[in-house]
């Protein structure tokens, strides 16, 4: 983590929004790394969960927002439910994705959140998920359009991925929840 | 026994021989399931990723079909699991956020009825020894090792599962059904599911971890309790077969449905040479 000259102190406007949007206390943190050893993911993040901790104490948002971190947590919560004061940490990455989201910043797995926006999006329209859909939609935007190809075609041929969507009934309902919820 | 069933978007499509073999071995154990009306994608983890109200509401709209049945609720995906007890405890127990989602979905909680995993109703509520003394062909020789994943067994607080750094439940019901249940450090680590499509390179390497250690546990196949587990696990490597608990339940009740044909690995050479299925 590279830390520009200045000062830097514990309790940051930034944390103050972390602590409050992801309901936990991040400042109790004392860095015993016990969640980092425990990510199975941590490897291919660009800090690791304890240092992210480290970098909201200090206020350090645009790096931590911006941060791979957020987007390759695949939300296992190995990391809160080993952590000695109680942090769930998998709530805080939560908070940080909608927080970068909702800046506008960039990231460079841009595919995390774009499938999630294309899950959402079908979900939304039938109130169910179509997989044949999402794949559709999601394989030319991700401009990863050949990769695991043969087995989507595998499981199209095991009556696995129906091709026809199901809508639900209550999709109004389903929708309504979506407009309220924001 | 009569109790409701959500099964959710995955037991529709990728994992519907986890869904045809929950309901057969459910129906032999005597269990009626009444499918709750017209349910909705629990959001999995793209909602919570994105909007945490969207996250509690849609799950919350399930458990307003659920109320209305009266009786426990079973969900067989453990992702849909585990956002159906994340929405609950909301409800249960924060008055300010729970008041916001029943205003979303419209509805009042009352609560009255538990949401549980189809593992926790046969170990727990139909319990080991009745499945034992129904077993009709034991899984003589089949060495397993019961995988969990993340999402049935963490947060604890959340799921009230079992102890989630050493669960028991799949590796007594394995015994139970006569196959081998062997010890492994590995069975509730992370398979990368929720990175299966977006970042399949990091859960290629989770998984060949996982494959190696359960060889290495002398494991001819894995037993899963999560739809996105199995798939993953199957979609990424191409010697081990994964299955779902429910499928060797089944086998072990002398059902002769055919889920087998299902699976990206095909399992019945194993299951030949062990003289289980024809």
């Amino acid at each position: 983590m590279e830390l520009r000259e200045g000062v830097l102190k514990v309790g940051s406007p930034f944390l103050g929004v972390v602590n409050q949007r992801s309901g936990q206390v991040t400042q109790l943190c004392y860095h015993c790394h016990k969640c980092t050893a425990g990510c199975p993911v941590a490897f291919a993040m660009d800090y690791g969960p304890d240092r992210l901790l480290r970098m909201i104490q200090f206020g350090l948002k645009e790096q931590v927002l911006c941060s791979s971190d957020i987007w390759i947590c695949a939300s296992c919560e190995t990391c809160g439910t080993r952590c000695p004061n109680e942090i769930d940490i998998a709530r805080v990455m939560d908070a940080l994705r909608q927080m970068a989201v909702e800046e506008g910043l960039p990231t460079k797995e841009r595919n995390v959140p774009l499938f999630h926006n294309l899950f959402l999006s079908i979900v939304k329209r039938l109130g169910r998920m179509h997989e044949a859909s999402l794949m559709g939609l999601y394989k030319p935007l991700s401009r990863d359009l050949f990769s695991d190809i043969p087995m989507g075609l595998k499981m199209i041929l095991k009556g696995k991925i129906p091709l026809l969507p199901h809508r639900i009934k209550g999709n109004d309902e389903v929708e309504k929840i979506f407009e309220r919820s924001g | 026994m009569r109790f409701s069933y959500y099964p959710g978007c995955s037991l529709q499509a990728t994992a519907v021989e986890y869904d045809l073999s929950t309901r057969a071995v459910l129906q032999r154990l005597g269990v009626e399931l009444i499918e709750i009306p017209d349910w909705n994608c629990c959001g999995a983890s793209s909602a919570h990723s994105l909007n945490e109200t969207l996250a509690l509401a849609l799950p919350a709209r399930n458990l307003a079909l659920a109320q209305r049945e009266g009786v426990d609720l079973i969900v067989p995906c453990a992702a849909c699991f585990n956002r159906l007890k994340t929405a609950e405890k909301v409800l249960r127990e924060d008055p300010i956020k729970g008041e916001k989602i029943e205003r979303v979905v419209g509805f009042k909680y009352e609560g009255g009825f538990e949401v549980r995993p189809p593992l926790d109703l046969i170990g727990n509520l139909i319990g080991m020894e009745r499945l034992h003394s129904m077993v009709q062909r034991p899984l003589s020789g089949l060495r397993l090792v019961p995988y969990y994943g993340c999402l049935l067994v963490r947060p604890p607080e959340v799921v009230q599962f079992e102890d989630p750094e050493n669960p028991q439940l799949l590796n007594r019901l394995l015994q139970a059904l006569g196959a081998e249940p062997l010890e492994w450090s590995y069975a509730t680590d992370c398979c990368g599911g929720s990175l299966a499509l977006t970042r399949g390179d990091l859960a290629k390497i989770l998984v060949t971890k996982l494959v190696s250690k359960a060889r290495e546990a002398g494991a001819q196949a894995m037993v899963t309790a999560c739809p996105l587990c199995q798939v993953n696990l199957e979609m990424r490597q191409e010697e081990m077969p994964i299955f779902y608990f429910t499928e060797l339940t089944g086998l072990a009740l002398g059902i002769d449905e055919n889920w087998w044909g299902k699976h990206l690995i095909d399992p019945r050479p194993l299951l030949q040479t062990l003289g289980l299925t024809d």
